[in-house]
């Protein structure tokens, strides 16, 4: 087992280690990241659709153009990236980082880490949904690879299950390639991502959007056949004598992304709601030497937010390794009424910070409450599939615990 | 002396291995593309204590002796196979009455060492069940198993041994003369027979009345259970059982060998033509959920990985049809219910050692080269790090990881593909690559790219599991 000491480690090859590796390696410290797949840029590289960097490079680009930008910035790659390394564990007692990879086990002792490991896609077998389990039911990120970088088309007539925007972006792709696309049922009475994707992807194409509807039964001997599918009430209960019977070959689930954890979720603080850990503004978790950024964190919309939130990381645990004293968290968030995800949750009141957060519920007007101020109002509709991201600049007024809610108003 | 075994679940496959051990050509044939894909996929896993089955019955018979052979079977073979112990739980005053009614059965059946615990030392060593249960019946020897590895396994090592596998083949008929078997007809061809051993699970009742000694009849009665995600390793450390009914053991609370948690099963009779009903239903899922947090109520139901079915071959009786037939050659080894998983290994002994020389009147012999091991594919997850990286410093593959959830690398996919594993299940039965808790998300389209290169067949080609299963349709563009 070979050791290699190195500064920054950084865990995943997505747009925020990427971010991240850029921030470090130009301070100078030995900065390394490890990625699991072929080749970094994670979900970038199926996201052949453009949308992506309009705040950071003010241009529409596509996943991939946009992993370009940052393999651009970054330099010597190979200096920095190591493909197809797995991390397996972290021991955080010893500072350890076991990996394995074609050169076996190596073991990494960094100074700081960088957690950046992104998200997975729920399956829909996690849904307990009745019926039989056959071949033909992808979730949205699996069709996306398969249609975007294998070159194939998962089925003749599809269902989309799920409007989340990977799920709204493969109806759009799905349809333009050929394939029957009936519709997309969605089991909130609100659509799960961005309007812009609702308006570009589904309504442009004529697919229908079923909202409160959702799949009853899958039917089928080896391959999907059909599916029942029919109405919910407000507790998502079916209602009785909605159901209609859809034939098709092929699911497309998009039903939720879950951050991935795993390696630190059992020493670090971890946030129920947000499913990740608990981060202050300079993206540190719970444990001085680890800090995390990106869908890992929490799950984001925008790549912008995502590569932001690399490059804090990416430059505080450099200043850690170089031993600067980092200031410590002095005020606490607390999620009050109508707030979902919420990050940062610490914050050390040094410098303006942006802070994202999603409402639990839609609100037609309304405002964000810092213990009972507003510091923002809203009068456009606000929803949870829409993160919210607030610059904090005045924060000397506040107190130690401040209360964040999102209210109506007039 | 030709023998054909039908059906190549858990208890053809134990049967054929322990034919190969004698000088006999012998033929293992399933209907299925794969081994254990009957009802030896989906069930609780169990190696049962062997105390419950009623005195008497020909499940007693078997299954307290099962359960005691798969120490040393699991060791030639090389499958995973856990002592856990198993409690049966009590939580009325007359289900404490029918714990001590149960260990004496478990005495009568030679199972010995039960007891009966208070709830307060329940309490300690299951920290999460039911604060309300009374008492607990434990017994120590039961485990948990993988049955469908437990059949790759057997099979792996009776062709090592010289038996010959016919998969994705159907028997169609079987054809006697002068009251003996003489041939077995498939969809593929005809061969001739000596010995014909019926362990064909839900469909040996078709099989005996090809070979016209249909005397019984198959219903199939389905269970349903909830697959927890790993995280949740140690909810319970044992296999945990309410007290049962007449009609079932109840539903459960299993630790599966890789860390998991299963829920159920339940019980619905299906009508006899619904062999292949394996859908879940929302009553049946329901049921397994609120009866498993009975016993173990901080379980959270947002782990859910997969929901599954299984059916068990039940007869009229409730018990095993093992024996030889007024036809001679033809033997059935039928409805095997519950614990067949247990009862297999002592069946298959039973088979080759009282009805091949006792009621055939043949005298086996044994070779004299039988080999009784196989190795199982490595897996990283069971193997310690300095000794994995000798196995990457030999094949790199073994470094390449394909499948994140379960930590499985190329160099296991590609092995399994050596052992015959032709579709996505097969891969997955094999190394637990798309198993776990992302359901192949990250890996089910890498593992199509090995199969195609390794077997060099294009993608399209590529199956789930049965004919029909295709999984891409074609190309996007040429
Ligand atoms: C289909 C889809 C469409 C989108 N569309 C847009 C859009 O139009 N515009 C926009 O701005 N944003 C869009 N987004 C959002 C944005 O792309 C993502 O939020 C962002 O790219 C996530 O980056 P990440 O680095 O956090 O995670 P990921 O991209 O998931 O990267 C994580 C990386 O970590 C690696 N990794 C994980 N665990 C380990 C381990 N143990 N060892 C080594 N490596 C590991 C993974 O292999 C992966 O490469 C879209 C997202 C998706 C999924
Ligand atoms: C819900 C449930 C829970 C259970 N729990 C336990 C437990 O915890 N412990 C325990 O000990 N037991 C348990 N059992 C019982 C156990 O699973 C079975 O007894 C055992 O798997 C039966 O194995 P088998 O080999 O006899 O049948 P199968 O595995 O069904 O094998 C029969 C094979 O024959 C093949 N076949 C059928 N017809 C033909 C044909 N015409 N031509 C060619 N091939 C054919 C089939 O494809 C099949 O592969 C459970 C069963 C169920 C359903």
């Amino acid at each position: 087992m070979r050791i290699e000491k190195v500064d920054v480690l950084i865990i995943g090859g997505g747009a925020a280690g990427l971010a991240a590796a850029i921030e470090a390696k130009n301070t100078g410290v030995k900065t390394l990241l490890l990625e699991r797949d072929r080749n970094t840029g994670g979900v970038l590289n199926q996201c052949i659709h453009n949308g992506f960097g309009l705040h950071v490079f003010k241009e529409e680009l596509t996943g991939p153009e946009f992993m370009e930008r940052l393999w651009e910035e970054l330099g010597n790659l190979d200096e920095i990236i190591r493909n197809n390394y797995t991390v397996l564990k972290i021991d955080h007692i010893n500072r350890e980082v076991i990996t394995l990879s074609e050169e076996g086990i190596v073991v990494f002792k960094p100074k700081a880490l960088i957690m950046a490991t992104g998200a997975r896609e729920r399956p829909l077998n996690a849904l307990r949904i009745p019926g039989s389990r056959v071949a033909g039911v992808y979730t949205a990120g699996v069709a996306q690879k398969m249609v975007n970088i294998y070159n194939r088309l998962p089925g003749n007539r599809v269902l989309i299950v799920g409007s989340g925007d990977i799920g709204l972006i493969m109806a759009r792709r799905l349809k333009i390639e050929g394939m029957d696309v009936l519709g997309v049922v969605e089991i909130m009475p609100e659509p799960g991502g961005l309007i812009r994707n609702v308006v570009q992807c589904l309504e442009d194409f004529n697919i229908p959007l079923w909202l409160s509807h959702t799949v009853f039964k899958i039917h089928g001997k080896e391959r999907l056949e059909g599916v029942t599918i029919g109405k919910v009430d407000e507790n998502f209960n079916p209602i009785p004598g909605t159901e209609r019977y859809i034939e098709v070959d092929t699911l497309v689930a998009s039903v939720g992304l879950i951050p991935q954890n795993e390696l630190i979720e059992n020493f670090v603080e971890m946030d129920p709601i947000n499913r990740g850990p608990v981060i202050d503004d300079l993206m540190r978790t719970s444990i001085e030497w680890i800090f995390a950024a990106g869908n890992n964190v929490a799950i984001h919309d925008l790549v912008d937010f995502v590569y932001e939130e690399g490059k804090i990381a990416g430059r505080n645990a450099a200043k850690y390794v170089l031993g600067e004293k980092l200031p410590k968290p002095k005020y606490i968030f607390k999620r009050g009424n109508n707030v979902g995800v919420l990050l940062p949750q610490r914050f050390t009141g040094k410098e303006p910070f942006k802070m994202y957060l999603r409402p639990k519920k839609s609100l037609e007007k309304s405002a964000i409450l810092f213990s009972g101020k507003v510091v923002r109002k809203f009068n456009w509709k606000i929803r949870p599939s829409e993160m919210i991201d607030l610059v904090v600049r005045n924060f000397e007024s506040l107190p130690n615990e401040v209360l964040v809610e999102v209210n109506k108003i007039d | 002396m030709r023998v054909f075994v039908i059906g190549a679940g858990i208890t053809g496959s134990l049967i054929t291995r322990e034919l190969s051990k004698y000088d006999l050509e012998v033929h293992v044939i399933d209907k299925a593309p794969d081994i254990g894909w009957g009802v030896t996929k989906a069930n609780s896993a169990i190696v049962h204590g062997g105390y419950d089955d009623p005195p008497g019955s020909v499940r007693a018979q078997f299954a307290a002796l099962g359960n005691k052979m798969y120490d040393e079977l699991s060791n030639e073979l090389d499958f995973d196979f856990i002592r856990t112990g198993s409690y049966v739980v009590a939580f009325k005053e007359e289900d404490v009455e029918y714990l001590k009614e149960l260990k004496k059965r478990g005495v009568k059946n030679g199972v010995s060492n039960l007891e009966i615990l208070t709830s307060e030392e329940l309490k300690n060593r299951e920290p999460n069940l039911n604060k309300d249960i009374k008492a607990a019946l434990w017994c120590p020897t039961a485990g948990i198993t993988e049955p469908w590895e437990v059949s790759i396994a057997a099979i792996e090592n009776a062709k090592d041994n010289g038996a010959i596998v016919h998969l994705d083949e159907k028997v169609l008929d079987i054809i006697v003369q002068n009251q003996k078997v003489k041939k077995i007809l498939t969809d593929k061809g005809e061969y001739n027979a000596d010995i014909i051993i019926n362990a064909a699970g839900l469909f040996a009742d078709e099989i005996a009345k090809m070979a016209g000694v249909a005397d019984f009849e198959i219903f199939p009665r389905k269970g349903e259970y909830i697959l927890l995600d790993k995280k949740l390793k140690g909810l319970v450390n044992a296999v945990i059982f309410p007290t049962p009914t007449k009609k079932s053991k109840g539903i459960l609370v299993v630790p599966t060998v890789d860390g998991g948690i299963l829920l159920g099963p339940n019980a619905v009779d299906l009508p006899k033509d619904q062999k292949n009903n394996l859908e879940t239903t929302k009553e049946g899922l329901n049921e397994v959920y609120e009866k498993s947090k009975a016993l173990v109520p901080s379980i959270d139901i947002s782990y859910s990985v997969k929901t599954f079915a299984g059916l068990r071959p039940e007869t009229k009786n409730k018990d095993f049809i093992i024996g030889a037939t007024k036809i001679w050659g033809f033997i059935n080894v039928a409805g095997i219910r519950s614990p067949g998983l247990t009862a297999a290994p002592a069946i298959a002994k039973y088979i080759t050692e009282k009805v091949i020389p006792e009621d055939l009147g043949l005298n086996l012999s044994k070779k004299s080269n039988f080999n009784p091991f196989r190795k199982r594919i490595p897996h990283l997850e069971e193997t310690n790090l300095e000794e994995w990286e000798k196995i990457v410093k030999k094949d790199p593959r073994f470094g390449r990881t394909v499948c994140f959830c379960n930590n499985v690398s190329e160099g296991e996919i590609v092995e399994a593909i050596k052992r015959g594993a032709k579709t996505l299940d097969g891969v997955k039965f094999r190394t637990r690559a798309s198993f776990g808790r992302c359901q192949g998300g990250f890996c089910s389209l890498k593992i199509l790219e090995i199969i195609s290169r390794e077997l060099s067949i294009p993608l399209e080609e590529i199956k789930q599991n049965y004919k029909n299963s295709w999984i891409v349709k074609g190309k996007v563009r040429p």
